[in-house]
């Protein structure tokens, strides 16, 4: 028996949206600032999912003021309150590093369904 | 008693009470038995055996299986003997199991076989730093001297002297480890960072001796 999945599965979340890379998402954090605790949003489209288990990561792209923020979390991490998808993309390949290069218009996605 | 041994399964992580990923190496430790007992009077020291693991009758040797069977035991694959305090109060046929040897937080040394890495050399075994690799010097990972020639009891090369060979597959001691979590349903034991060897195999934690440098 796989003990090591077993005891991943006890902290896995599945109270979460299935969503893919190009998919646009909100995410909510729990952010710890000194004793407080608040919740921040970070928005913007998945560019990467990695990982197997519960040490499963996705990166989420924005560009905010002009520069370009990429921001990775761990997908079962107790730390996230919610991911909201936003908007579906439509891609062809799994990692969009090419976004990157892109500005504006060009770094576009189509609408998924 | 705080010691018991186990099999490494693997390592993954988990989360804290504070949302934190923990590194942990996950050691999955039956019940094991205690197989004899070793006291100041009769032995000139106090330890436990401790053994673990199914095996075929067929497998283990007639002598000691009668052994074994005379004072009622059941046959294990290994055992193992634990030098702690309290290793005494044991009654051989009993059963030390996880949740009664360790709680989360205690702190553990972990005892195991290192993974074999085959031939290796003075870089890789010693730590020996390597010459350059370009600008035409030609000694790039060799051992360099041996030590000195004829004068003041030279002329041969001293017991001891560290050279290639092969490295890995031998006792390590990790020293105090932290509990991160027991599982008494499963007989699962997490603890926080690496243990030596591959995995599969057989690890001996303890609670421990003493603290190692910079630790927590």
């Amino acid at each position: 028996m796989d003990y090591i999945k077993l005891v991943e599965e006890d902290q896995m979340r599945t109270d979460l949206p299935d969503f893919r890379p190009g998919d646009t998402v909100r995410v909510a954090v729990k952010i710890r600032e000194g004793n407080r605790e608040r919740v921040q949003t970070f928005e913007g489209i998945v560019i990467r999912k990695r990982g197997v288990g519960l040490s499963k990561t996705f990166t989420v792209r924005r560009v905010s003021y002009g520069v370009g923020v990429e921001r990775t979390f761990l997908l079962h991490s107790p730390r996230l309150e919610s991911i909201e998808i936003v908007r579906r993309g439509k891609v062809r390949r799994a990692r969009l590093y090419y976004l990157r290069k892109l500005r504006g218009k060009a770094a576009r996605i189509r609408e998924r369904r | 008693m705080k010691g018991i041994m186990g099999i490494k399964l693997g390592m993954t992580q988990v989360f804290d009470e504070e949302g934190r990923a923990i590194p942990v190496t996950v050691i999955h430790a039956e019940p094991n038995q205690v197989m004899g007992v070793r006291t100041k009077e009769r032995d000139g020291y106090e330890a436990v055996q401790l053994g673990m693991g199914a095996i075929k009758e067929r497998k283990v040797a007639y002598q000691q299986l009668k052994d074994w069977g005379r004072r009622g035991l059941t046959p294990v694959r290994y055992v193992k003997e634990f030098r702690l305090p309290g290793a005494t109060e044991l009654e051989p046929g009993q059963f030390v199991r996880v949740e009664d040897a360790f709680a989360p937080g205690d702190l553990v040394d972990v005892i195991g076989t290192s993974k074999g890495k085959g031939f290796a050399g003075g870089i890789k075994r010693w730590g020996f730093r390597r010459g350059p690799m370009s600008h035409g010097s030609k000694y790039h990972r060799r051992v360099g001297s041996l030590g000195p020639r004829m004068s003041g009891g030279g002329g041969r090369v001293r017991p001891g002297r560290r050279m290639p060979g092969r490295k890995g597959h031998e006792r390590v001691t990790v020293l105090s480890l932290r509990v991160v979590r027991v599982d008494a349903d499963r007989n699962l034991l997490l603890i926080k960072g690496a243990v030596p060897g591959p995995r599969g195999s057989l690890v001996m934690v303890r609670e421990a001796v003493r603290l190692r440098k910079g630790a927590v």
